[in-house]
């Protein structure tokens, strides 16, 4: 009976599964079509064997989990297609099904350890029952193969054992290849395949890369926006199907594993978003009907079910609140953990925007910032004229002046307009001079760089901005550009690229570090006791893997940098990303204070920053608490000037403790 | 803003327009929407939908009036997209009659505008000439629309120091918008690609012969006086005061109070 049953049964199970995944097929090709690169397929082994399971490897327990469970279906499944299914009932290949069978149930047993009590980040629901399905998969397979090593009788069929063991492996496959077609949990498993293959940034997997022994953080091999063709007819997605198709097949690879809902800053200040449930949300969108069964976390403050969508219905608001979209810093650390490589942070600012290019909406301050960027080109709508003020007795060298050309042209960035972080540049241009490095700067031919008005979703605003920062930069020789900005050093480096603007763009740690390498400052030794934790800005960090040369400079001061639990890849957003300041989406907690509070777990009386708006953001935090420094007033403050240096300016810039 | 109220109108559907003028930004002295007018197309908005048609009187040849204007997102709505009358004019012809015959023409009942120009001659006259020429009622200083019916409509106007008169207006009518009428909203880069500009052809300007009779000299310098001054007789030896100067407060200033004994 096994044995006319089984192949009969396998078969229906892959029918019924390929009739649903041609249906999935169709609804991501809802998406905005591009040209096919079916070539890309060839690729997909490698990039699920190396740079899928270098993500999920940073949870090795995990990664041996789903080694054992994955690896021993595949195997299970591929050999009982042989064994069962075509009647090659060959004793070696019986073994070989047992074993993999065996690996699966290892697998399998610890999935359900993992879901007895499970974590809050995982999906409950499906995901629960998959656990079960496992089981009741490797139980079944392994039992009916019994009999092709001659352990138990050929004809175990014929009795009830038999019905049940056959009701085990139905049970199996119609969770594992039933499912798989018809969006069951194990739908990650094929979407996951294709969209591998297909992904929208193939920069991010190690064969794109020439260099085998490419050091570059691999989660900042590819962070630029896509620019957006601003003569189309509909800007940014407004329903579904305005995705591109790799973007919908990425939706439908979510795993649910919720490591992007634990390291989101939003979710964790009560802002009422969740990138595993927006992920799920366009899930939804894309496939028709309502959140209702949506079996996780939801958006902090959001009642879950009481939101529906379709491929071309509106996302906003009926599927997705716009306060959900606001609440994103643009952080990337969603992304960095993600092990299926999906982009939430391409899916925000997709659709931010439509609301600001198409409907308007952008939040009340976001809004003023863009009217301001057209009318006065920074985010203030201060004069331009005024981006010098802070520094009229500096002494600092105009580009205009030098037609011959500098070594650095430095970028001020808007912070010239920041009381704060004017000090900043002070000790920066103080460190430059040290150094004697050979430098000039814009002055009022510098415009904002545009980061907060593409984030915001206004990319016909950033592209001018870049245009005539591209235009202006073309007027004047420079070697590099250096500058104290993370979100400029980003813009200006990766994204100015697709505009035409190709630079060496230094951010000011880097450089600063590259001083110190190369000798060219001296400072004093640090006062003992003090202790320094660094706190890595998203812009520089994530987005462009610099975690080194800020640690270096710290080093060369000689201070003791006690690490915070969440840094380097992993650091946790200030909250002043992304235009996130602007839109102010209330929650419980605000992002800086929770970053505070690692910083005081770690004993540090002082937190080096390296960008701007972590500093406004950190300085923030009511006192007492560790005081802020970007690590240019560091060594500003450590500097040992040469003995020519007027001894006016060194009294000035160390002034005594003196009582009020 | 609330919504104004509008009753079931006898005399037909409301035929509202908003006059706009090119802006200039008190900063960087860009173009761009004028502040006041932006107000009175957000009234205009919120009063008629996307039924308000936008009109302005100005150099045909400028194509930024598109990007600048025909931005609002309710235009693009459901009666397709917004449009704009550009009544074409050079720089020395008289906005005034231009206006007049147009807004005749097409039939307006109630326009809107800001209550000056920012940029140009800027005298804040042009709203007064319009209702005196076309015999309509005129109010200043609207602060908001609260009541719309068929022939007569309920405004508030902005006074000094946040107080607010009702004042009841028979259509047809001329509303100056105040800085104090709600926010306008956002201009949208999307719709205003789609926006259109539709030059009126059947109307010619006439020159400005007054201005042109006008002389133009750069503005002084003038020495720049406090109205915390201690020295009054600076104030009064520059320029004759103002009758009645009001402090933030609301109180008199001192320095007024004693020169008008003085002068009394």
């Amino acid at each position: 009976m096994l044995q006319t049953l089984l192949p009969i049964l396998i078969f229906a199970a892959l029918a019924v599964g390929a009739a649903g995944a041609v249906r999935r097929i169709r609804l991501w090709r809802q998406g905005r079509r591009t040209p096919m690169r079916w070539h890309r397929l060839v690729l997909m082994p490698k990039r699920y064997l190396n740079d899928l399971h270098h993500v999920v490897a940073r949870d090795k327990a995990i990664a041996h989990t789903h080694v054992a469970t994955a690896g021993g279906f595949v195997a299970a499944m591929a050999l009982a297609l042989v064994v069962h299914g075509f009647g090659w009932r060959n004793p070696i290949l019986g073994g070989l099904l047992l074993a993999a069978s065996l690996c699966m149930f290892i697998g399998a047993l610890a999935v359900n350890r993992r879901r007895i009590d499970p974590p809050a980040k995982l999906s409950k629901g499906p995901w629960q029952r998959l656990s079960k399905s496992l089981l009741a998969y490797s139980v079944g397979m392994f039992l009916v193969s019994l009999p092709l090593v001659g352990v138990a009788p050929t004809l175990l069929g014929g009795g009830v054992l038999a019905l049940i063991l056959l009701a085990l492996v139905a049970w199996g496959l119609a969770e594992m290849l039933i499912g798989m077609g018809w969006g069951g949990p194990m739908k990650h498993a094929f979407a996951g395949t294709f969209h591998l293959a297909f992904h929208r940034r193939p920069e991010r997997f190690d064969d794109q890369h020439r260099d085998v022994a490419h050091d570059v953080h691999r989660g900042s091999r590819s962070t630029a926006l896509f620019p957006l063709d601003l003569t189309a007819k509909t800007l940014g997605v407004e329903k579904p199907a305005d995705f591109q198709w790799e973007q919908l097949l990425g939706f439908d690879a979510c795993v649910q594993c919720g490591r992007c809902q634990n390291v989101c800053p939003a979710y964790a200040a009560g802002q009422p978003l969740n990138p595993k449930k927006l992920i799920q949300d366009m899930v939804v969108g894309m496939a028709g009907g309502s959140d209702a069964r949506y079996a996780g976390s939801g958006y902090p403050g959001i009642e879950v079910g009481k939101h529906h969508g379709g491929p071309t219905d509106a996302i906003v608001p009926q599927l997705v609140e716009a306060q959900t979209l606001w609440a994103c810093t643009t952080c990337r650390a969603c992304v960095e953990e993600c092990p299926m490589m999906i982009e939430h942070v391409d899916a925000i600012v997709d659709m931010r925007r439509f609301i600001t290019l198409e409907r308007g909406e952008t939040p009340e301050k976001g809004a003023a910032a863009i009217d301001n960027l057209i009318a006065t080109d920074n985010p203030g709508g201060l004069d331009n004229a005024s981006r010098l003020d802070w520094a009229a007795d500096l002494d600092i060298p105009r580009i205009q002046q030098r037609p011959e050309g500098v070594d650095v042209l430095l970028w001020l960035g808007d912070g010239a307009f920041d009381m704060r972080n004017q000090r900043t540049l002070r000790s920066l241009v103080k460190i430059l001079h040290a150094a004697e490095v050979d430098f000039a700067v814009l002055g009022d031919e510098e415009r904002d760089s545009g980061d907060v008005a593409r984030r915001l979703g206004d990319e016909a605003t950033f592209q001018r901005l870049a245009e005539r920062n591209i235009a202006t930069l073309s007027r004047y020789r420079f070697q590099r550009i250096v500058t104290a900005d993370p979100h400029s050093f980003h813009v200006l480096g990766r994204e100015y690229g697709a505009f035409g603007g190709d630079y060496v763009v230094k951010h000011h740690s880097t450089f600063i570090a590259e001083l110190f390498d190369a000798g060219r400052l001296s400072v004093k030794a640090a006062e003992p006791g003090e202790t320094v934790t660094y706190h890595d800005p998203c812009y520089l960090g994530r987005y462009n893997g610099e975690f080194a040369a800020p640690r270096q400079v710290l080093a060369a001061l000689g201070v003791e940098v006690a690490e915070m639990e969440r840094s380097g890849y992993r650091s946790r957003c200030c909250g002043g990303g992304g235009g996130a300041a602007l839109s102010d989406v209330p929650g419980k907690a605000r992002i800086p204070d929770m970053r505070m509070e690692d910083v005081r777990e770690t004993g540090a009386t002082t937190v080096a920053v390296a960008c701007p708006q972590c500093t406004a953001m950190l300085e923030g935090v009511v006192e007492p608490r560790p005081q802020v420094k970007d690590l240019a007033e560091l060594v500003a403050a450590a500097l040992v000037e040469p003995a020519a240096a007027p001894t006016a300016r060194t009294s000035s810039e160390a002034p005594e403790e003196v009582p009020a | 803003m609330t919504q104004p109220e509008r009753s079931s109108s006898t005399a037909g559907e409301a035929r509202v327009v908003a006059l706009v003028s090119s802006g200039r930004h008190p900063v960087s002295g860009r173009a761009g929407r004028a502040r006041e007018d932006a107000r009175a197309v957000e009234m205009g908005l919120t009063l008629a939908g996307a039924s308000l048609h936008l009109a302005h009187a100005g150099d045909a040849e400028e194509r930024r009036c598109r990007s600048t204007w025909a931005c609002s997102t309710a235009l693009d709505g459901a009666g397709g997209p917004g449009e704009l009358s550009l009544l074409p004019m050079a720089a020395g012809d008289d906005a005034v009659p231009l206006l007049a015959s147009w807004l005749e023409a097409y039939g307006a009942n109630l326009v809107l505008t800001g209550q000056r120009a920012e940029c140009g001659e800027g005298s804040g006259l042009l709203p007064y000439l319009l209702a005196e020429r076309l015999g309509w009622a005129v109010a200043t200083g609207v602060a908001a629309i609260e009541h719309y019916a068929g022939d007569r409509v309920t405004v508030l106007q902005a006074l000094p120091q946040g107080q607010r008169r009702r004042l009841e207006v028979r259509l047809p009518c001329l509303l100056c918008v105040d800085g104090v009428a709600p926010m306008p909203r956002q201009s949208a880069f999307g719709p205003s690609r789609r926006g259109r500009v539709e030059a009126v052809s059947n109307v010619t300007a006439e020159p400005d012969t007054l201005q042109a009779a006008w002389q133009w000299q750069p503005a002084r310098a003038r020495p720049s006086v406090s109205r915390w001054s201690s020295r009054p007789t600076l104030v009064t030896a520059s320029r004759p005061l103002r009758p009645s100067r009001r402090l933030p407060g609301g109180r008199c200033s001192p320095i007024s109070r004693r020169t008008r004994q003085r002068r009394s």
